[in-house]
C-alpha cells in the first residue's frame, strides 16, 4: 500500500462519496426498473466508478466533458444533483433533459457536459471542438472525453486524436476500457494490447492506468489536465476497468449469453474500486468504517429522495413534444 | 450597391460577420489558400482554419465549438462530402437541442456546394436538400442570387441553430447588385421572384433561373407565370406557396433533385392537402429522375428539368 497521498482528506472523502453516489444511484435504478416501469434501456457502469470519478475530480467546475451511452456516471462524477437524473430515467418533466433524453443521455450542461451519446464514438470530435473553442475564446478550459474500448475502433476516435494532436488542444481522452463492446472482447477487435498505444501514432502521450484505483486514475488525469491547460496538448489515458452488470437492461430480466465466466467477474469484484479505496482510506485514517457507513447512509437517503422526486414529478405536458426543436 | 458574383457575395457575408463577431470562424480543407486567401493576414490561421480530410472529425469539432460559444462556418466543399459526417450532422448537430431538453444550442453553419451539369459524375453531383429536409432540427437554405446569399448567410451565422447552406454552383458566377454592409434576409421565407397570374412555378436552387427563363418565354404566349423561389427548404414557407397557388390555380414544382420524397413532393403534397379546391389542374412535378448523376454530358443533360420543360408543362396545364 502506498503511503499517504498529498490529497486533502476532504477531497478523498468527496471521491468516495461520488463513487458511492454512482453505485447507489445505479443499483437503485436497476432495482426499481421493472416495478417503476422505467421506459427504455439502462446501461449501468457499476464497477467502473473509479475511472469516472478519478478523472472527473481532476476537472475544474468550468471544464467540459463528453460521454457515451453508459452515461449515468459521468454527470455524477462531476458532482451534479441526483434528482433530475433520476427523473430523467423516469421520463419526467423535471428530468435533466425534460424527459427527452433518458438513460443514454444524462447530460447536465450546467456541469459543463456537452452531451452523452447513443452513437458510439460520436462525441469524440465534439470534445475536440470544445478544446478548440477554449483556445479560440482565450480561456484555459479543458475537455475530458470519455469513451469505451469499443469506440476506439471507430473512425471518429482516430480523427479526433489526430485533430487534437495537430492543433495541440486541451482535450484529455479517457478510455473506460471495460474489456467488452457489448459481448465482444477487446482482443477480437483490437490488434494492440493497449488502446493507449495508439496515441503514439498521433503524436500524443498515451498511458495505461489501473482503472480500479481511483487515486491512480486521478493522479494521471490531474497530470494530463495540467499539461492540457498549459498548452502542451492532449493526452490519451486508458483506464482498465470492468462492468459487473450486463451491457444493458431492457424488458424482462433474462440470462446473458455466455461471453464471460464467473471467475472473471469474481476476479474483478475482488478488486472493487470502492472497497480498494476504502481499505486505503481506513489505513490512512482518512475515513473510518463508521464514517463510511454514515456516508453511505447519507447517499442512500439522497437516492431515496431522488426516487421520490422522480415518482412525484409530472409527466411532460403534450405541448413539450413541440418544444426545443429550434432555439 | 456593388455588382458582384454569387460567390463573392457569399464570401462577403462571412468576412463581414467575422469582422463584427470574433466568435465567427471558418474551417474546412484548403480554406487558407482558397476563397479566404486574401483575408488570411487579417484573421490569421486560427480563424481561417485548414483541416485534415476527416469530415466526421472537423464537423464534430465545429459542433463542439458551437456548443461552447463559438459560431463556426464549415466550408464543406462538395455536398457529397457531408455524407462522411452524416452522424455528426444528423445525430449531434440537429438533435442535441431537443434531446437534451433545450440545454444545448448549436449555432453552426455548413456551406456545401451542389455541382451538377458540369460532368463531375455521381460522387460530386448530389442536390441533397431534400435528403437533409428529413432531419428535424436542421435549417436548410438554398440561395439563388448574390443579394439573397449575402442576406441569408448573415442570418444563418446569427441563427442559434445548425443551418445548412447549399450553394448551387450553376449560380457561382452569376452577377447581381449587393448592398454594402449588413442586411439580413430571414430564414423561412420564400421569395416571389416574378409576379404572375396564370400559373405558379415553385422552384429551388438553380431551377429558379430555369423558371424565370421559362416565364419570359411564356410571356410571348400571353401566359403569366409567377415564380416562387423556395429559398428556405427548412423551415418551408408554405404560406407563400399556398397564397400564390390560390391566386393562379395551377402549380408546377421544379427541383433538380431526384423526385421521390423530394422537396418537390413536399410542395405538391402541401398544395394537394391545403389548396385542392383552388386547383384548376393537377399539380406537376419536374424533377431529376431517381438515377445517380452520369458523367457523360450527353447523358447528364437528360437529367435536369430545363426552361423548355417548364414551358411545355405550363402550356399543357393551361390548354
Ligand atoms: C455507431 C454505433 N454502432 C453500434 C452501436 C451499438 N452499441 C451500443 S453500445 C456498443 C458497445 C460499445 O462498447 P464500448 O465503446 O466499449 O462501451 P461500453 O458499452 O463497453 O461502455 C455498441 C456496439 C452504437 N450505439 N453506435
Ligand atoms: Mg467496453
Amino acid at each position: 500500500m502506498r503511503t499517504r497521498c498529498s490529497i486533502p482528506e476532504k477531497t478523498l472523502q468527496e471521491m468516495m462519496r461520488r463513487m458511492l453516489r454512482i453505485r447507489l444511484f445505479e443499483e437503485r435504478a436497476s432495482d426499481i426498473r421493472v416495478e417503476a416501469k422505467l421506459p427504455g434501456v439502462l446501461h449501468n457502469c457499476i464497477g467502473q466508478e473509479a475511472a469516472i470519478v478519478g478523472a472527473c475530480m481532476a476537472l475544474r467546475a468550468d471544464d467540459f466533458l463528453t460521454g457515451n451511452h453508459r452515461s449515468h456516471g459521468h454527470p455524477i462524477g462531476k458532482g451534479v444533483s441526483l434528482a433530475p437524473l433520476m427523473a430523467e430515467l423516469f421520463g419526467k418533466r423535471t428530468g435533466v433533459c425534460r424527459g427527452k433524453g433518458g438513460s443514454m443521455h444524462l447530460a447536465d450542461f450546467s456541469a459543463g457536459s456537452l452531451g452523452e451519446s447513443g452513437i458510439v464514438g460520436s462525441l469524440m470530435p465534439v470534445a475536440v471542438g470544445a478544446g478548440l473553442s477554449a483556445r479560440l475564446r482565450g480561456t484555459d478550459q479543458v475537455c475530458l472525453c470519455f469513451f469505451g474500448d469499443g469506440a476506439a475502433n471507430c473512425g471518429p476516435f482516430h480523427e479526433s486524436l489526430n485533430l487534437a494532436a495537430i492543433w495541440k488542444l486541451p482535450v484529455v481522452f479517457l478510455c473506460e476500457n471495460n474489456g467488452y463492446a457489448i459481448h465482444t472482447p477487446q482482443a477480437q477487435t483490437t490488434a494492440v494490447a493497449d488502446i493507449a498505444q495508439r496515441a503514439q501514432g498521433y503524436g500524443m502521450q498515451g498511458e495505461v492506468v489501473d482503472g480500479q484505483d481511483v487515486l491512480a486514475v486521478h493522479d494521471r488525469v490531474v497530470h494530463a489536465v495540467a499539461r492540457a491547460r498549459d498548452g502542451s496538448g492532449p493526452a490519451l489515458i486508458e483506464a482498465k476497468t470492468y462492468r459487473y452488470c450486463e451491457h444493458s437492461e431492457f424488458g424482462e430480466p433474462a440470462d446473458p449469453p455466455p461471453y464471460r465466466n464467473e471467475q472473471e467477474i469474481a476476479f474483478w469484484r475482488a478488486r472493487d474500486p470502492i472497497e480498494l479505496f476504502l481499505g486505503r482510506l481506513e489505513a490512512w485514517g482518512a475515513l473510518t468504517r463508521e464514517a463510511f457507513a454514515a456516508m453511505k447512509a447519507a447517499v442512500r437517503a439522497e437516492v431515496d429522495a431522488a426516487v421520490a422526486f422522480a415518482r412525484q414529478s409530472p409527466a411532460p405536458e403534450p405541448q413539450a413534444l413541440w418544444e426545443d426543436v429550434f432555439i | 450597391m456593388a455588382e458582384m458574383t454569387y460567390a463573392e457575395a457569399a464570401k462577403q457575408a462571412i468576412v463581414e460577420e467575422m469582422r463584427r463577431n470574433r466568435r465567427v470562424f471558418v474551417l474546412g480543407q484548403d480554406v487558407q489558400t482558397g476563397a479566404y486567401a486574401e483575408v488570411l493576414p487579417e484573421f490569421g490561421p486560427e480563424r481561417i482554419r485548414n483541416t485534415p480530410i476527416c469530415e466526421a472529425g472537423f464537423y464534430g469539432a465545429g459542433i463542439g465549438a458551437a456548443l461552447t460559444g463559438m459560431r463556426p462556418v464549415i466550408e464543406a466543399a462538395f455536398s457529397t462530402f457531408c455524407y462522411s459526417a452524416m452522424d455528426q450532422i444528423v445525430n449531434q448537430a440537429a438533435k442535441s437541442r431537443y434531446m437534451f431538453g433545450g440545454q444545448a444550442s448549436v449555432p453552426l453553419v455548413i456551406r456545401a456546394f451542389v455541382a451538377y451539369t458540369v460532368a463531375f459524375a455521381a460522387h460530386h453531383s448530389d442536390r441533397p436538400w431534400g435528403l437533409f429536409a428529413q432531419v428535424p432540427g436542421l435549417k436548410i437554405i438554398v440561395p439563388t442570387t448574390p443579394y439573397d446569399v449575402k442576406g441569408l448567410l448573415i442570418s444563418a451565422i446569427r441563427d442559434g441553430n445548425p443551418v445548412l447552406c447549399f450553394d448551387d454552383l450553376t449560380l457561382a458566377s452569376m452577377r447581381g447588385d449587393v448592398p454594402e454592409g449588413e442586411y439580413t434576409i430571414p430564414i423561412g421565407l420564400a421569395d416571389v421572384k416574378r409576379v404572375g397570374s396564370d400559373v405558379t412555378v415553385v422552384a429551388v436552387g438553380g431551377a429558379v433561373h430555369r423558371a424565370l427563363h421559362a416565364a419570359r418565354m411564356l410571356e410571348g404566349d400571353g401566359v403569366s407565370a409567377e415564380v416562387v423561389d423556395i429559398r428556405s427548404v427548412a423551415p418551408l414557407d408554405r404560406r407563400t406557396i399556398l397564397t400564390s397557388v390560390a391566386k393562379t390555380g395551377r402549380l408546377i414544382v421544379v427541383d433538380p433533385a431526384p423526385g421521390t420524397c423530394s422537396v418537390a413532393s413536399e410542395v405538391a403534397a402541401t398544395v394537394a392537402e391545403q389548396a385542392f379546391t383552388r386547383l384548376k389542374a393537377p399539380v406537376v412535378r419536374l424533377t431529376a429522375p431517381d438515377i445517380p448523376v452520369p458523367f457523360s454530358p450527353n447523358l447528364e443533360r437528360l437529367m435536369f428539368p430545363t426552361g423548355e420543360d417548364i414551358v411545355r408543362a405550363a402550356r399543357e396545364l393551361i390548354h
